[in-house]
């Protein structure tokens, strides 16, 4: 795989893996900013924003712009994250000029027809609503309002009712001059493509733009609010606990050697150690993980574990015991090993499909990195020795920093004991 | 711009099959862009071949076959797949029992070694199959206790079929689950698990022969089951009697109008029905184009988004869905009034060309979409041949598709849409109880 960076003559810079085996091109884009540029009062309006920008756009009505789309079976979406704004399109070979020219008129001239704001408005409200009954999300959410209090990214990235109701088409253009320009632009191209091809296409989608984002300063979380326990009950048979504390930045010497450790603790799918003692030697849940997420004003470490409400509390003792013993530096030499094997192993296989190894290559030159990283991960997750793994669980997995958020209707006697369990052992 | 009709393009051949002299087929989809592979057995068994007062037994043998065998101790199976590289998991289908990993395509023979091991060499102790019995009830609490959505339509898959399999859940009634045993699962993985009842799937970055060396070394050495039969199973009796439910429950937001058809599928089916069956649903329920968005949410105002499709995948049969979440202030009687009207249209006046063109090219492109990722070209393969298509058949899809005229859609929505044989399903907030805005929280420090 080779992997050509591009300027177009009107100096977009993207990165080309060019391959002509299927008909089909892959395109990502991000714009940096996200939903935590949401001005306060107005959460929401990045994500209501992903939704409106394929609702009519130039001279084209909502119902004109799809039809359109679906003629040239044209697969366009966009997401807001908390960093950014994300675009993608699969388009085939013989309707490229068409997806481009869809493309352009989605970013360039959204129209926010007032009937197809509100009927997205509603729609958006439908979800928002079915969401606050979802336990899972409910306890992912109110995990972020614990811990990232007084930060953008403790507010709800897709808005509430009340937020949602208060996003006027006026706040979704303000929201797309000031989020999509040239300089904070980010794109990847996998498929049958040429380099002159994607120059021109690039120039077609993104010239018109301008040049610089009006981006609000966000300053870093600093330290997550440790030992931090909420309950929320709801009344459900199957609680669920988010759990989580504060990881390694991006850009850190150890960023790896804690990727190394989150696969060992909760990353690792049947490898992990929460697998095996949760799942596995207990039958407590049916999942337990654990990932890191390398936020731009915060690396975190996030699990998850579903459990029956009796259950919660002996499921989060096994929980707060396994980290609680890697903080403490038990950790194998073998169990190094294995993990590194599995992660050098499997990379590879992110780099099977189009649209996966172009989002592979977008999340990397968002992160700030240049191509080459492909070519130095493995030996950067070779390069991570046990003492490495154990600097990093004793700085990150002090079970006195885990901020734990419950929803559901859990055992609440056992609850108390666990918190007060998980503080003593860190004593 | 108006789409130009599609043309009949000529079958594309990727696909090589062959057979072991034990039975097991092998189908080889080559694609080398990746040094990787994908490598799939799919089981000709499923959830229906199970006995009817144990659901969810061949899920629950999936889950097992995680565990020992005379060469893998301790559940160590996917540790050291993973310990590969590899990644791995498994699914249970009413018709299908699937194990897949993705791999380093050097390690390829390693897997399939593995693999065969666990075919016939599968140990259970009571003790693990205890503790996974246990996993599986916390699945099924995720999977369903959490959800009136997924409640609900259990219910209603469990009320479309009179006597047919399909009507029980794949992962087993709680009851059912309760009272799963090691020997009825041993008793059913010696009964299936052989290779005359497995197709060996694998695509990527290898070639036929190889394959076939690494197949012969491996699954070749393994005996057939020479008393496995073609399955037949319970089939419907004639249905007289419209179906309909309800479910109301506090943590519904927004009432919610379904419905289910009972219909061929693509093995059943008479040659170009399902493929007008696939087209009539693209026209009706695909995304906001369909007829269905457009009449409940475009111009009716009554719902927050309206769709369907059609599942032709089954060995025995297939199914037509609708799906509608009313807005606030609108009741599912006017919801419901609005589905069959445009299901009464599309009976009386049939689709437009225009509708028929973009549906076939939107499927069309769909199929060359999932050519791209060979993880969904296995899949597409796996699936078709173990209820009983051929290669032939799965390759000359898009030219099957090409050749449906407005005619056949219209004749099979007056056909196939037929209310005796649908289960309507609405799901209702209760009103009575509270918001969840009024839920206690508790905070501890």
């Amino acid at each position: 795989m080779r992997i050509q960076p591009i300027r177009s003559r009107g100096g977009i810079d993207a990165w080309l893996v060019e391959d002509h085996a299927v008909p089909v091109l892959a395109l990502r884009f991000a714009f940096e900013g996200g939903s935590a540029q949401d001005p306060v009062g107005k959460e929401g309006v990045a994500n209501f924003l992903t939704q409106m920008l394929a609702e009519g756009a130039g001279e084209l009505t909502a119902t004109a712009f799809q039809e359109r789309v679906k003629d040239i079976a044209l697969r366009i979406g966009f997401r807001a994250g908390r960093d950014a704004f994300f675009g993608n399109i699969e388009v085939l070979t013989e309707s490229r000029a068409e997806g481009a020219a869809l493309l352009r008129l989605a970013l360039m001239g959204p129209r926010f027809d007032a009937e197809a704001v509100e009927r997205t408005r509603q729609r958006l409200k439908v979800g928002i609503a079915r969401a606050i009954r979802e336990p899972a999300r409910v306890a992912a959410a109110e995990w972020d309002t614990v811990a990232f209090a007084g930060h953008a990214y403790a507010r709800p990235a897709a808005g509430t009712l009340a937020s949602v109701d208060c996003i006027m088409a006026d706040d979704l253009e303000f929201f797309r001059r000031r989020i999509f320009a040239k300089q904070t632009l980010k794109v990847t191209a996998v498929g049958d493509i040429t380099p002159d091809e994607l120059g021109q296409l690039l120039d077609e989608v993104f010239g018109g733009l301008p040049e610089g984002a009006q981006l609000a300063p966000l300053g870093d979380v600093g330290l997550l609010p440790a030992g931090q326990r909420s309950i929320i009950e709801m009344d459900v048979p199957q609680s669920v606990a988010v759990f989580g504390m504060n990881a390694i930045a991006r850009k850190d010497p150890d960023y790896m050697a804690s990727v190394v450790l989150n696969f060992i603790a909760g990353g690792g799918s049947f490898s992990s150690r929460l697998m095996e003692e949760v799942r596995v030697k207990r039958g407590l849940t049916y999942g337990v993980s654990t990932t890191i997420a390398p936020l731009r004003c915060a690396s975190v470490l996030k699990g998850r574990v579903t459990t029956r409400n009796h259950l919660v509390g002996t499921s989060l003792e096994v929980i707060g015991a396994e980290f609680s013993k890697m903080a403490d530096g038990d950790i194998g030499n073998d169990e190094v090993a294995k993990a590194k094997r599995c992660l050098i192993g499997s990379y590879p296989l992110s780099f099977d499909a189009s649209g996966k190894i172009a989002t592979h290559l977008l999340s990397l030159g968002l992160d700030g990195f240049g191509p080459d990283y492909i070519d130095n991960r493995n030996a950067m997750v070779a390069a991570v020795t046990l003492d490495d793994v154990k600097r990093v669980a004793a700085r990150m997995l002090r079970p006195e920093s885990l901020i734990v958020t419950i929803v559901g209707k859990p055992t609440l006697s056992t609850i108390t004991d666990t918190a007060a369990r998980i503080e003593t052992s860190a004593a | 711009m108006l789409a130009p009709a599609p043309q009949t393009p000529a079958p594309e051949r990727r696909g090589t099959q062959f057979k072991l002299a034990n039975g097991m087929d092998v189908v080889v989809i080559p694609d080398h862009r990746a040094p990787v592979v994908t490598h799939m057995v799919w089981y000709r068994v499923g959830a229906a071949d199970g006995p009817a007062n144990r659901s969810g037994l061949a899920h629950f043998l999936e889950h097992l076959m995680f565990k020992s065998t005379d060469k893998i101790v301790d559940g160590a199976f996917p540790k050291i797949v993973m310990e590969l590289g590899g990644q791995l998991n498994a699914f249970t289908g009413q018709d299908v029992t699937v194990y897949h990993e993705r791999i380093a395509k050097e390690l390829l023979g390693a897997m399939m070694e593995m693999e065969a091991d666990r075919m016939i060499n599968l140990r259970l102790t009571e003790d693990e199959v205890a503790t996974e019995r246990q996993v599986i009830i916390e699945e099924r609490s995720s999977r369903y206790d959490n959800s009136p959505n997924a409640r609900l339509s259990e219910q209603m898959n469990a009320a479309l079929y009179l006597a047919h399999p399909y009507r029980l859940p794949v992962i087993g009634w709680a009851h059912d689950i309760a009272k799963l045993s090691r020997a009825e699962a041993l008793d059913f993985y010696k009964r299936y698990y052989a290779p005359n009842n497995a197709i060996l799937v694998v695509s990527g970055d290898v070639t036929p022969d190889e394959v076939r060396r690494l197949a012969v070394e491996t699954y070749g050495k393994i005996a057939p089951n020479p008393s496995l039969d073609t399955r037949t199973r319970v089939q419907e009796p004639p249905h007289e009697v419209v179906r309909r439910m309800s479910l109301s429950d506090k943590r519904v937001a927004h009432a919610t109008f379904n419905r289910a058809y009972l219909t061929p599928s693509y093995a059943t089916a008479v040659p170009g029905v399902a493929e007008a069956l696939h087209i009539l649903m693209t026209i009706v329920g695909d995304g906001s184009t369909g007829r269905l968005f457009r009449r409940l949410v475009h111009e009716g105002k009554l719902a927050a988004s309206a769709g369907g499709g059609f599942s032709g995948g089954g060995y025995d049969s297939g199914t037509v869905f609708v799906q509608v979440v009313a807005l606030p202030h609108c009741t599912l009687a006017s919801v419901e009034a609005g589905v069959d009207a445009v299901l009464d249209e599309v009976r009386r006046d049939g689709v437009s060309e225009l509708e028929l063109n973009r549906a076939k090219r939107l499927l069309r492109a769909a199929y060359t979409f999932e050519s791209d990722e060979q993880e969904k070209l296995a899949e597409r393969y796996g699936r078709a041949l173990s209820v009983g298509r051929t290669i032939a058949d799965i390759e000359a899809w898009p030219s099957a598709i090409a050749q449906v005229t407005a005619a056949d859609v219209m004749a099979a929505a007056n056909t196939h849409l037929d209310a005796r044989r649908s289960v309507t399903g609405l799901l209702l907030p209760e009103t009575a109880v509270g918001r969840v805005g009024q839920n206690a929280k508790v905070q501890s420090p």
